[in-house]
């Protein structure tokens, strides 16, 4: 059986730690008796990043700091703890893709993540990163790095992984990452090293262990009792058109050309509601129709207006400029919908009894629509609407309302009566 | 149960044909982001496929949907340009890696935030240009509830097929618009199946046969096979490579996917009327309107054709062809910029290829064509 490591002469410069991390992930994966086509290691980009080539695993090597997050597709696309899914990131790539370390921690992702921190952006050059302690010298920070460093142990750990560990890049680090690949969850190591190319030549005389000490990193193991995320498989999901109200033509037609409506009225006083009745009424009489809402961001104040056309053929072009017939039943929707009401040189606006009416070419209905409460003062106006011109049966609204369910929520019997006076 | 010819009328938005359409194509994970003017979308995703991630953004998106089309899923995806932004660079790994997927693009006002609730057309001069190198990915538009139905399907199997990420291109007057339907027309759809590797020789995950231009798919974590995906310049064998020539070779042929298949993913309305001198084309939410305005033309005996274009990427030279046998070319879309006019003819635009655009309202159809365009 071939190792997880197809060869031992690995493509970084002499002494660098990432050396030692490769071999000593190989061997604690061959420890826990994974094969290597069990095993998919993402890498990150960065010199860690360039060690795919010398793995017998399947390997993915995406985007520089989104390896986690692939890796976390990666683990809920395959939903199998027999498989074993490994990131390899640097501490560079931990600071660019810090969310998504965080969201994989948060989820409990089975997974294990491997961060090569050689405290700077090996790669591009011995930049600072955002891993990088307090006074470490680096190609950008000559004078010492200014700001503190993330602990990016801490972090997990508080966003709910399984296991965080901080490790001593030296020695044989087989166990500790082997008691890490085992974890059912998320599982990250933060390996401390140094890179000798930039970190010692710009830092000379310390140690390893003196600047991992003094940045007041903790080496020891965070954990979590916490259950590793299980996907909830064999939900089934329904056709969606299955669960799709037909609208049956079960009245006369009654529309002989299109009409374009506008409704404006205030928010959670029913608009949208009411234009659908009215629109599902109108396909009971043959008619074709669109509808459409507009309302402000936050949904639940400020007008409401709705877009309606009606027409007795196929509808193209929904877009009202300028509408034949206007309901305005709030001062909110009046505000909305006066500079079109103002456009208008014929058609039909049906406006409360309280509000002013705007100069309009439109013929002037105005109406006590509120006096049957606010919340169905749209409906009633529609209703209104309907008996007034004629062009939609109000009976089929009354029918519909009956029909969706709405009966309860909705006084027909008032409507009716008032309606009728 | 579809194509009976009982009438079934229903009051739905496109959101609804579309999420049904990709999911019985084959889509199966939906991950979303909530950004309007797609939530419609991400709802019913979320209700219609057998999984539903919700992604902490747009750029974990993308890499939840690659690791999923890494295991042999098919995921989908509904954004607008501000999340669509974020997505580029991982839209070129899976590009590069050769992942399915679709990505729901609807199109919203820019620059930036722009207009969340404003629709408009106004983004496929980007589309053109996201992948690095100025490869292409196939961008399909919809511009019709019917459309709704046939083409998120179509990019589906185009996903699969290719092994690349596809945009269905849409706005907002599309998808949150309810209309009266009648479901007794949607067509069958036959939901896809990813071609995977059958050799018995060592799997090499770019390797393509004689005279085809993807390579046939494996699953990571297979037992049988290595499976390398990469998104950096590689060979055959997923290994990166600097330039050598057998990874300029797989570039080449991640250029030529797109575009030497087109020929059988090409879309389009095209309606041409006798004795016509002027032709509008258009494509999206404009089609509607310049449907109305020439039928309406037609009505009052003017002669002019029309010319709807769904496959937006990469653009078909019949496109051109087509408009060279007009003297009058119209070309409406919902941009200040005449984006689908300079995709087609660049700086040489001809005199008799007239541009209508607009931003911030939906072009009407009298804006498109007057009775005296009608030659
Ligand atoms: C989005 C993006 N920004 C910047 C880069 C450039 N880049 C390549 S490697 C790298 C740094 C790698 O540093 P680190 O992750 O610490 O890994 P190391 O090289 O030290 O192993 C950077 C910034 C990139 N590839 N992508
Ligand atoms: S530059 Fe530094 S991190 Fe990169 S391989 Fe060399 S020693 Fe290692």
């Amino acid at each position: 059986m071939n190792g997880i490591l197809k060869t031992t002469a690995l493509p970084y410069c002499k002494g660098c730690g990432h050396d030692l991390i490769a071999k000593k992930s190989a061997a604690a994966l061959e420890k826990l008796q994974f094969t290597p086509l069990d095993v998919v290691v993402v890498t990150d980009i960065g010199c860690h990043g360039i060690i795919d080539k010398c793995l017998n695993t399947h390997t993915v090597h995406g985007l520089h700091g989104r390896s986690v997050a692939l890796g976390a597709g990666i683990t809920f696309g395959l939903d199998n703890p027999e498989k074993k899914v490994l990131v390899f990131i640097g501490d560079g790539g931990s600071t660019i893709g810090l969310q998504h370390i965080m969201e994989a921690a948060r989820l409990n992702l089975n997974m294990t993540v491997v961060v090569h921190n050689n405290m700077l952006y090996g790669m591009t050059g011995g930049q600072t990163s955002g891993l990088t302690p307090q006074g470490f010298c680096t190609t950008t920070s000559a004078d010492g790095n200014p700001f503190s460093g993330y602990d990016i142990c801490e972090l997990t750990s508080t966003a709910g992984a399984s296991y965080s560990a901080r490790i001593m890049g030296v020695g044989d680090i087989t166990p500790s990452l082997a008691e890490a690949f085992a974890v059912k969850g998320f599982s990250l190591v933060e390996i401390m090293e140094i890179c000798p190319s930039y970190g010692v030549k710009l830092n000379p005389r310390r140690k390893l262990s003196e600047i991992v000490e003094s940045s007041g990193r903790k080496i020891g193991v965070w954990r979590n009792e916490k259950k590793s995320f299980i996907m909830q498989q064999g939900k089934k999901k329904n056709d969606l058109l299955a669960s799709v109200e037909e609208v049956k033509n079960d009245f006369p037609a009654t529309l002989e050309k299109d009409i374009s409506l506008v409704i404006s009225g205030s928010a959670g006083e029913g608009v949208q509601s009411a234009a659908t009745l009215l629109a599902r009424a109108a396909m009971r009489s043959g008619c074709h129709v669109t509808q459409k809402g507009s309302y402000p961001v936050t949904v639940g104040v400020g007008f409401s207006t709705a877009e309606v056309n009606l027409s007795p053929a196929p509808i193209n072009f929904h877009g009202i400029d300028v509408p034949d017939v206007a309901v305005v039943t709030s001062g909110d929707g009046l505000t909305h919908s006066k500079k079109r009401i103002e456009g208008m040189k014929k058609g039909v606006l049906f406006i409360d009894e309280s509000l002013d009416t705007p100069e309009t070419g439109a013929e002037v209905v105005r109406h006590d629509f509120r006096s049957v409460g606010a919340r169905s003062a749209s409906l009633y106006a529609l209703l209104f609407f309907a008996n007034h011109t004629g062009l939609i049966d109000y009976e089929a609204i009354f029918r519909t309302i009956q029909e969706s369910g709405l009966k309860e929520k909705v006084p027909v019997e008032k409507l009716r009566e008032k309606l009728l006076q | 149960m579809q194509n009976n010819s009982v009438e079934k009328k229903v009051l739905i938005e496109g959101s609804l044909l579309i999420t049904e359409s990709m999911a019985r194509a084959g889509a199966d994970s939906f991950i979303g982001y909530p950004i309007t003017p797609a939530n419609l979308l991400y709802l019913y995703g979320s209700r219609r496929m057998p999984l539903m991630l919700p992604a902490p953004d747009e750029i974990t998106t993308l890499q939840w949907m690659s690791g999923l089309a890494a295991t042999g899923r098919i995921p989908v995806t509904a954004t607008s340009f501000p999340g669509f932004a974020l997505m580029v660079e991982s839209i070129n790994m899976a590009f590069m890696m050769e992942l399915p997927m679709v990505i729901v693009l609807v199109q919203r006002l820019g620059p930036a935030t722009g207009t969340a609730t404003c629709g408009s057309q106004g983004d496929i001069s980007l589309l053109r240009g996201m992948i690095s190198g100025g490869h292409q990915l196939p961008v399909l538009c919809t511009s019709s509830f019917e459309d709704c139905w046939s083409l998120p399907a179509r990019a589906v199997s185009l996903a699969a097929e290719l092994r690349t990420p596809v945009v269905l291109l849409t706005s907002k007057e599309e998808v949150m618009t309810q209309k009266s339907f009648d479901m007794s027309l949607l067509e069958e759809i036959t939901p896809v199946k990813l071609k995977s590797y059958e050799g018995e020789e060592t799997y090499r995950p770019y390797m393509v046969k004689e005279g085809e231009l993807s390579p046939p798919f494996l699953p990571v974590a297979n037992g049988k096979w290595q499976v390398r995906l990469n998104a950096s310049t590689h060979d055959t064998n997923g290994i990166l490579q600097h330039s050598n020539e057998e990874a300029m070779a797989n570039t080449r042929r991640l250029d030529a996917k797109a575009r030497e298949k087109l020929k059988d993913y090409t879309y389009y309305q095209l309606d041409e009327q006798e004795g016509a001198r002027t032709i509008v084309v258009s494509y999206g939410i404009t089609a509607l309107a310049a449907r109305d305005v020439v039928y309406s033309m037609r009505e009052k005996g003017k002669k002019v054709s029309l010319l709807v274009v769904k496959t937006i990427l990469p653009v078909p030279a019949v496109y051109a062809d087509i408009m060279a046998n007009y003297h009058k070319v119209i070309v409406a879309e919902e941009n200040i910029n005449a984006q689908l006019v300079d995709l087609i003819y660049g700086v040489q635009r001809p005199e008799n290829v007239v541009p209508v655009g607009s931003i911030g309202k939906m072009i009407t159809p009298g804006e498109i064509l007057k009775e005296e365009d009608c030659l």
